[in-house]
Formats: C-alpha cells, sequence, structure tokens
C-alpha cells in the first residue's frame, strides 16, 4: 500500500480524550440530578469504493463521532443520542433523557449500573489497514476489473477500508474501550448471464488477496455458465463457508435468555436435550484469533465465552444482567445497550469444525449440490426454524465425485434444525463473511436432504 | 446551513470538480416500544451532518463529515474530490447526466399534529394500553408494541443553482401478539407486520389507527391460529390484503424497476433485474387491469415515497411503471436516464442520511386500484385462500422468483370465508403471478402502505418506500409450499 503522510482527520480521537468527553457527560448529568448515568462514545472512518461494469462507479468516505447517554432516575430510565458535541447541546441530551425517562412507569427489575471491571486485552488494530488510501483501493478495482475484461467478464464489487472505536463509561467509574481497523473486498463476476463471487473481511487488509479472490469468482463463473435446469427435491449438498453462515447466522438470536423467556427462541423447552447432530458444537468467542468486536457488552460487562452446543446438545444460554437476575444466572456480558426489549445475543459465534475440504466433500459425493452461497433468507417457521431463500452465484451439480455442471438456482425450505442434524462432513472452521449474516467462524459443511422446492430461471 | 453548502460547492469548483451537490442533514428520532407490559425501548437520537458529491476527471467521489464548521466542510470537500479523482484511475469513461434546471424552493409535508410535541406520556399510555389488551387474551406469550416519529430537514445546494430546503415528519406504529403452544408460535400484527404502518404524517397517523379497537382481535386470533387447519399445498385462486400485496409490488416491481440494478451497478449486492432494457414497451409484464405508477408527489398521498425534491434536485414526477398491463418505465437518475438515451431522470435519488450518497430508490410504487369491494372479491370466488399479512418475504436476485408466507389466511368456498388457515405461503414467477390478477378492490379499499425497512447500497442504506395497494385476486398461483415436506 502507499505511504502517505496521515492527518488529523483520518485518526480516531485518543483514549484520554474519550475519557475526558465521558466524564463531561457524565458530570453534567449528575448536575442534572440523574442519579446514575452511563455514555458511550461511537466513532467511524470509513471508506468504499465501489465497482460494477468493470469500472469504479461509487467511492465513498465518512467519518463521524456520537455520544449517547443513558440517565437513571428513580427507578426509570432512557436513552438519548447526539453527534453534536458542544456542552449546551451534550447538557441538552441529558435533559432530555431524563424528561423520556421521567416520562413512564418505574421499570420493574431495574439494576444500578455496574462498577469498573477487568477486561481481557485484544488487538484488533492494523496501521496499514487504517493508512489504505483511495488510490490504493482504485488500483485494487482497476487490477480485478482488468482481469474480467482479459477473461471476457463483468466485474462489480467493493473494497472497503476503516477504523471504529467504542467507550463506554458510567458514573460508578467504570470504563471501557475499544477499537479495531477493518477491511473487506466483494467480487461478483458476471459470464454470459451467469455469476459467481468471492468475498473476504478482516482486522488487517493483508490478511486477505483481492485479486485472488478475483481469480476465484472468475474461474467459477466460467464454470457457472449455461446451467442445466434440475427437478426439486431432497438433495445433497455441499455449503461453501459462506452458504452456511447466512444459514446458521439465523440461529444466533435463539441462544438468547430473553427470547427463551419470552418463548419466541427455537431452544424454548429444547435445552440439554439432543437436537442437533453430535458432531455440532457451537460456542460464543470473543477473544478467538479470528473474531472481530468489543470484549465487553452495552453495560460494560466483560464477555464470557459460552458454549453454547456441545455435541448436538444447547447446553448454554447468554444472559444480560437484567436476564440473568430473572433466571438465577451469572450475566455473561453479552447484553445490549440498555433499555432494550431483546435482552442480549451471542455476536461472535464460532463452530466446531471438522478436517474434509471442499475438494474431499465433493470427492466422497456420488451425486449431489455444491452450493457457493444463498440469498434473501427469512424465516417461515419460527420454532422449527425453518428457513426460505435462494441460491445464487454458483451452484453445481456434482456426480460421481466430480463438478460435471451448472445448475439453475433453486428456492429452498430448509429446517435448519434438520440441516444441523443432517451433516455428514464438516470443514475446518473459518472467519467467513457473507450477506445476511454478521461475520462467524464457521465451516463448509456437507449435509443430506437439503430440500429444494422451486427453481428459478437463470 | 446555506453558508456551508456554499462553502462546499466553492471548494469544490477551486479543487476542480465539474459538478457537486451538497446535503446538509439533521435528522431527529424518537423510538418507544413496549413489551409484556413494560416500556422496552424509550430512546431520542439527533444526527447532523453533511455530504459532499463532486465529479472530477469525470469520475464520482463522495465525503461525509460532522464537522460543521467552514474548516470542516472545506476538508471534507477536499477529500470528497480526491477520492473523484481516485476514481478515474478506475474509470472506463466520464461520467454524463441529463440535464436539470435549478430550483430554489422550501418545502414542508403537511401534517397535523406535530409528534414531537404530542406528550410522551400520553403516546406511552397508548402503547401500554394496547399492550395490556393483547395480555388479557388467554394463551396470548408476548406482547410488543412501538412507535416511532422522525423529523428530517435537508439542505440541498448543487453546482448548477439549486437551492432547497425540504422538511419531513415520518410516524408509525404498530401492536403484535405472539402465542407459543407445543411446537408452533404464532403471531398477529396491526396494522401490519415489522412495526406497523409507516406514512409521511404527523400523530394523526397513530390516531387514524385505532390501536386499542384492533389490539384484542390480533391477540385472540394469535391464539387461534394454534387450532386452525394448515393451509393446504395447492395451485389455485389467491386473494391478498393490501399489506401483503404492498409488499408484493415492492418486491416484485418496485426492485427490478431500478436502473442500476437493470445496468449492473447492483450486481455485487442487492442483484440484477430480469427487466433488461429489451424489454422496455415490449414486455407484457401483468394482465390488462394491472396498472402501476411510481409517484412521488404529494398529491399520490402522504407515502414514505413523498417529496417535492429527490435527493439529486429532480422535482418529484409520476411515471407509469405498467399500463394496462405493459411495461413502461423505471426508476432514474440523471445519469442512468442518460445511459439509456431518456432526456430526463424520473427523479428518484434518495439518501438515508448525510453520510451515505443517494442512490436511485422506490418512491411511492402503487397498484391502481379497480374495483368493487373485498366483501365482493371474495363473493365472486368459487374457491381460494384469502391471505393477509406479511409473515416473511424472499425473492431472486433477479427478482423472478419469489415466496410469501404470511401471518394468517381463510378459506373461501363458495364466495364465503368458511374457515381459519395457519402457516399460509404462495410463490410463484414475478411475471406469471402479475397476469394472473383478474380483480382488484376500489379505491375505496386502496391504503397507500409504508415499508419502512427497505435495505439496499454499500455501504447499506435503509430506506423507506409507499405502496398503494387494494385486495386483490389472483389465479392458478402455487400455495401452502414452505411448510411442506419439513
Amino acid at each position: 500500500m502507499t505511504k502517505r503522510t496521515k492527518t488529523s482527520a483520518h485518526e480516531l480521537t485518543a483514549a484520554p480524550e474519550l475519557k475526558r468527553r465521558i466524564a463531561s457527560v457524565l458530570r453534567l448529568a449528575r448536575l442534572a440530578g440523574a442519579d446514575e448515568a452511563e455514555v458511550q462514545i461511537d466513532e467511524t472512518i470509513d471508506a468504499l469504493t465501489r465497482f460494477a461494469n468493470n469500472a469504479v462507479h461509487q467511492n465513498v468516505a465518512e467519518k463521524g463521532l456520537t455520544i449517547s447517554v443513558r440517565t437513571v432516575v428513580d427507578g426509570r430510565t432512557s436513552r438519548v443520542t447526539t453527534n453534536r458535541l458542544d456542552e449546551d447541546s451534550l447538557r441538552a441530551a441529558v435533559e432530555s433523557s431524563l424528561q423520556l425517562a421521567a416520562s413512564q412507569p418505574k421499570i420493574a427489575g431495574l439494576l444500578p449500573v455496574p462498577g469498573p471491571q477487568r477486561y481481557r486485552k485484544v488487538n484488533r488494530v492494523s496501521r496499514e489497514t487504517a493508512e489504505v488510501t483511495p488510490e490504493d483501493r482504485a488500483r485494487a478495482v482497476r487490477k480485478a476489473s482488468d482481469l474480467a475484461i482479459r477473461n471476457g467478464q463483468v466485474a462489480a464489487g467493493i473494497f472497503s477500508t476503516g477504523q471504529s472505536q467504542l467507550a463506554l463509561g458510567n458514573s460508578r467509574g467504570l470504563f471501557a474501550a475499544y477499537r479495531n481497523t477493518h477491511a473487506e473486498f466483494s467480487i461478483t463476476m458476471q459470464d454470459e448471464g451467469a455469476a459467481s463471487w468471492a468475498k473476504a473481511n478482516a482486522c488487517n487488509v493483508r490478511d486477505f488477496d483481492p485479486q485472488g479472490l478475483a481469480v476465484r469468482a472468475s474461474e467459477k463463473a466460467r464454470m457457472a455458465r449455461q446451467p442445466q435446469e434440475l427437478a426439486p427435491g431432497k438433495h445433497t449438498v455441499i455449503l461453501e463457508p459462506a452458504a452456511v453462515l447466512d444459514l446458521v447466522g439465523f440461529l444466533f438470536y435463539d441462544f438468547s435468555a430473553t427470547a427463551v423467556e419470552d418463548q419466541r427462541s427455537c431452544l424454548t423447552g429444547r435445552l440439554g436435550k439432543p437436537l442437533f447432530g453430535n458432531n455440532i458444537s457451537i460456542s460464543d468467542d470473543a477473544y478467538h484469533p479470528l473474531q472481530m468486536g468489543a470484549p465487553f457488552d452495552g453495560e460494560g460487562l466483560p464477555r464470557q465465552q459460552v458454549a453454547l452446543v456441545r455435541e448436538g446438545v444447547p447446553r448454554n444460554l447468554v444472559y444480560s444482567r437484567s436476564s440473568a437476575r430473572k433466571a438465577g444466572k451469572k450475566p455473561t456480558g453479552h447484553g445490549f445497550a440498555l433499555p432494550n426489549e431483546y435482552g442480549e445475543a451471542p455476536m461472535n459465534l464460532v463452530f466446531g469444525g471438522g478436517k474434509s475440504s471442499v475438494e474431499e466433500m465433493v470427492a466422497s459425493t456420488d451425486r449431489g449440490l455444491l452450493v457457493t452461497r444463498v440469498w434473501y433468507i427469512r424465516e417461515v417457521d419460527p420454532y422449527e426454524k425453518v428457513m426460505t431463500g435462494m441460491t445464487r452465484d454458483g451452484l453445481f451439480l456434482v456426480e460421481n465425485g466430480k463438478v460435471v455442471s451448472s445448475v439453475r438456482n433453486f428456492r429452498f425450505n430448509q429446517s435448519l434444525i434438520d440441516l444441523l442434524r443432517n451433516v455428514v462432513a464438516l470443514g475446518p472452521p473459518r472467519r467467513t463473511t457473507a450477506e445476511e449474516a454478521f461475520e462467524m467462524v464457521v465451516p463448509a459443511m456437507k449435509v443430506t436432504g437439503f430440500h429444494f422446492t422451486e427453481p428459478t430461471k437463470f | 446551513m446555506w453558508n456551508l453548502t456554499a462553502e462546499a460547492l466553492d471548494v469544490a469548483k477551486l479543487r476542480g470538480a465539474t459538478f457537486a451537490d451538497v446535503r446538509l442533514m439533521h435528522m431527529r428520532q424518537r423510538d418507544l416500544t413496549t413489551k409484556n407490559g413494560q416500556v422496552g425501548t424509550l430512546a431520542q437520537s439527533e444526527s447532523i451532518g453533511i455530504g459532499v458529491r463532486v465529479l472530477a476527471n469525470g469520475a464520482w467521489g463522495f465525503a461525509s463529515t460532522d464537522q460543521l464548521t467552514r474548516q470542516g466542510v472545506a476538508a471534507c470537500t477536499a477529500q470528497a474530490v480526491s477520492i473523484a479523482k481516485a476514481s478515474a484511475l478506475a474509470k472506463r469513461g466520464d461520467v454524463e447526466m441529463v440535464p436539470e434546471e435549478a430550483y430554489v424552493d422550501s418545502w414542508q409535508a403537511p401534517l397535523v399534529k406535530d409528534p414531537f410535541e404530542i406528550p410522551l406520556e400520553s403516546q406511552l399510555e397508548l402503547l401500554l394500553k394496547a399492550d395490556a389488551a393483547m395480555r388479557a387474551v388467554k394463551g396470548v406469550t408476548l406482547t410488543e408494541t412501538d412507535m416511532q416519529f422522525r423529523r428530517i430537514d435537508t439542505w440541498y445546494a448543487s453546482s448548477i443553482g439549486s437551492r432547497i430546503h425540504q422538511r419531513k415528519v415520518i410516524s408509525g406504529c404498530g401492536v403484535a401478539a405472539t402465542s407459543f403452544q407445543g411446537t408452533e408460535i404464532q403471531k398477529r400484527s396491526y396494522p401490519n407486520s415489522f412495526g406497523g404502518q409507516y406514512a409521511l404524517a404527523g400523530y394523526e397517523l397513530v390516531e387514524s389507527l385505532d390501536l386499542l379497537r384492533h389490539a384484542p382481535r390480533v391477540a385472540e386470533e394469535s391464539v387461534a391460529l394454534h387450532s386452525a387447519a394448515q393451509c393446504p399445498e395447492k395451485t389455485g385462486t389467491l386473494l391478498l390484503d393490501g399489506s401483503q400485496l404492498g409488499l408484493q409490488i415492492h418486491e416484485s416491481v418496485g426492485h427490478p424497476i431500478e436502473l442500476d440494478r437493470v445496468l449492473g451497478q447492483e450486481a455485487n449486492f442487492a442483484g440484477t433485474s430480469f427487466l433488461t432494457l429489451d424489454q422496455l414497451n415490449k414486455l407484457t409484464y401483468g394482465s390488462e387491469i394491472v396498472n402501476v405508477v411510481a409517484d412521488a408527489r404529494l398529491a399520490h398521498g402522504p407515502g414514505l415515497g413523498s417529496f417535492a425534491y429527490d435527493d439529486e434536485g429532480v422535482p418529484a414526477q409520476c411515471t407509469d411503471i405498467i399500463k394496462d398491463g405493459q411495461f413502461r418505465g423505471y426508476l432514474s437518475n440523471r445519469e442512468t436516464a442518460k445511459l439509456i438515451g431518456l432526456s430526463r431522470s424520473s427523479g428518484t435519488m434518495r439518501t438515508e442520511s448525510w453520510n451515505r450518497l443517494p442512490i436511485i430508490r422506490m418512491t411511492n410504487i402503487s397498484l391502481k386500484p379497480g374495483r368493487g369491494t373485498p366483501e365482493e372479491l371474495i363473493a365472486s370466488t368459487d374457491d381460494g385462500i384469502w391471505m393477509e399479512t406479511n409473515r416473511s418475504w424472499s425473492i431472486d436476485d433477479r427478482r423472478y422468483q419469489f415466496q410469501f408466507s404470511t401471518e394468517i389466511a381463510w378459506e373461501i368456498k363458495g364466495g364465503k370465508k368458511v374457515r381459519m388457515l395457519k402457516n399460509p405461503s404462495y410463490g410463484g414467477i414475478t411475471t406469471e403471478f402479475w397476469n394472473s390478477c383478474d380483480a382488484i378492490c376500489g379505491a375505496e379499499y386502496w391504503t397507500l402502505w409504508g415499508t419502512p425497512n427497505c435495505g439496499k447500497g454499500q455501504p447499506m442504506q435503509t430506506m423507506g418506500t409507499g405502496h398503494g395497494a387494494a385486495p386483490a385476486r389472483f389465479r392458478n398461483v402455487r400455495m401452502g409450499m414452505a411448510t411442506s415436506g419439513q
């Protein structure tokens, strides 16, 4: 990447300044009569270069900082967020928060803000990512687009880089801060009406190779040409990690203790009983080397590692302070910022895996379908966790251990519970990014009996 | 505000931009929710900043900042120009746009009652009463209500001389009851799912929806669904209520007519469209009674897609999309209009916020009403299924194959609703579906539904769109497939 002189416009606010700002708003809250207060600062410096038809067509940058204050008065609480940072505006935000809080009935079971906590250190900042320039991104896009042109294809995608930070402090002296850099490259190659796709995302822009992703998408787009229509029905599928992610990603909120208490989780009445295949284990681990995200939750509690599913049996949920108290458990550090009605959720899911590569899964399959990614996934049945959606950007027929042709995309209606009962091979887990779910660490999976219901026209 | 937009335009010109436009936006929002009789979310937010879009070296650049000082705006503009010059390193031609007039105007969406002036206590009281009315029904296991209000001021200025201020107030509210029994979760919502009804209106919208009257009904229906028959898997006659039809229009007409999708600009994320340029004025999109317009004018109604000018300074327009069943028009901006040889943008550039680039968006994409009442529609149906209130929606990335499920359905036999059905779903191919439409109810039953959560673009932007629809009937539709064979 090009060396350039950094300017303050591209630097996140330094930690001492964040602390000073938080202390200042806490002081305003105290002076305004709040019993307790909590202040959160979010700051983002992001840039995204977007390309289509083998050229950059959108290219954007943003910089912003917001301050959010939650006040507590007489057992009531509310939150006000602003990006106007002068003292008068912050005082007005505090006063609005107090007025909002006072307008409601007392909240049963509202807990006092937590005191200071200790956090495990995570390092998710890379200087080279923060220093990527628009020219760097444009050159990478040009290279990928030139490849498309050489191959008679059309490229579209994004290359984004940025940095963000989050700081949280409260009137009992808690202070937590986290920052990370992030980079993402996604590319779709279109070839004679067919298309394929590849995407990666990391803290460090050097952890992926945009041109390598372009080559992969280009080769698969070539393979995807002239798809044949196949009869719908139950098929063995080999789901690449992106396809796995966008399906199992819909399970995350089911592990919320509040969702179970509200009886809207598919785990209601199913904890401690075998539900998935015994080759399925899932944990939530904010400290996993392939994960990103703050080591603390919306109230500043340290995130714990939680074994959610062990050998097919859902064992544990995640808890905010409030849901933990109701359930007689310890909070796990997964609460959302208060006030909210959703409680908590695991945001750093890590699936256990196996040793089979996608190639080995293909080689071991007499007849099945290789799925690159899925699209527009929506929940049809929340308890049986039936999801509908489409395949997209490369669906291939596997026969006698080989990819033999491209197949027209299918709609599926598939229970995630059944899917995780029917996994016959797992790949090594890897950090995966797609378009429906947030990033997780998931493996490729070979699954029997995947339910395709209708083909589309391409 | 105008001095800051002028600063941006001056700096853009000095730095070599051949075109620039600037949006300074001030957005305020209030969110109230309840769950199971307690206040859930109670929050307000405010965001103000400026976004600068420039053309330099024949390519686009955009930068945004919350530093609303002359220096902050100048630095942001310089960054936008520098980004445009970087874009030019990977361009294949120069951006061109169709011409547009300059406008100097100020416009405010009409409202009767400013929701931010209504006491919060009375807003919460209404939600808590509705919540209690639902909880009073035995078998209900989860109750939720919500209200949201937004006020958006935009100061738009461009290098062609436009200077437009617009103020919009958006209101929305809804209630939902969920019942869990055995192995089944059933939910009913009013007036629509996923947050209720939204409009470009004040608190009068909330008052008109009469949440308290409908709350017990949806609660009772959520429980009754457990003992209802399963929606059968069959091909037959489908009747849709207006809210579900609104979403059907959104997904299978609104998105495929976006010209950026058609031209491949969204290929990596939102997808492309089956409505390739050769289809314009040739494709029979629907039956002869199907007439769809894209109408951003206030005269169309207080929709989430109503405005005076789009975020590119183009006045609101009404464009025929489907006329007497024939495909007639796209949603365009100044750049894509030029690319396909149109003389003018259809005025559909919209942005979520000051820190987002305007992109082509639906305005109010509405199916014109037909004639008759819902009762007459049912009475003239010998064998069919009436489906109501969306539960899930999904469509492929070219907008051919779709599947929807709804919260509730009723079987119709001999012109009468005979029994409730649970877990209804239907699906098909877009043009086959619209060609099977044989009846649309009249204007009295037409509602301009608000869809507040349409996602598009990278970085993702959420936008509100409007969809006018009256209940309608479709023949030979595949139904009940979503939950069969599980």
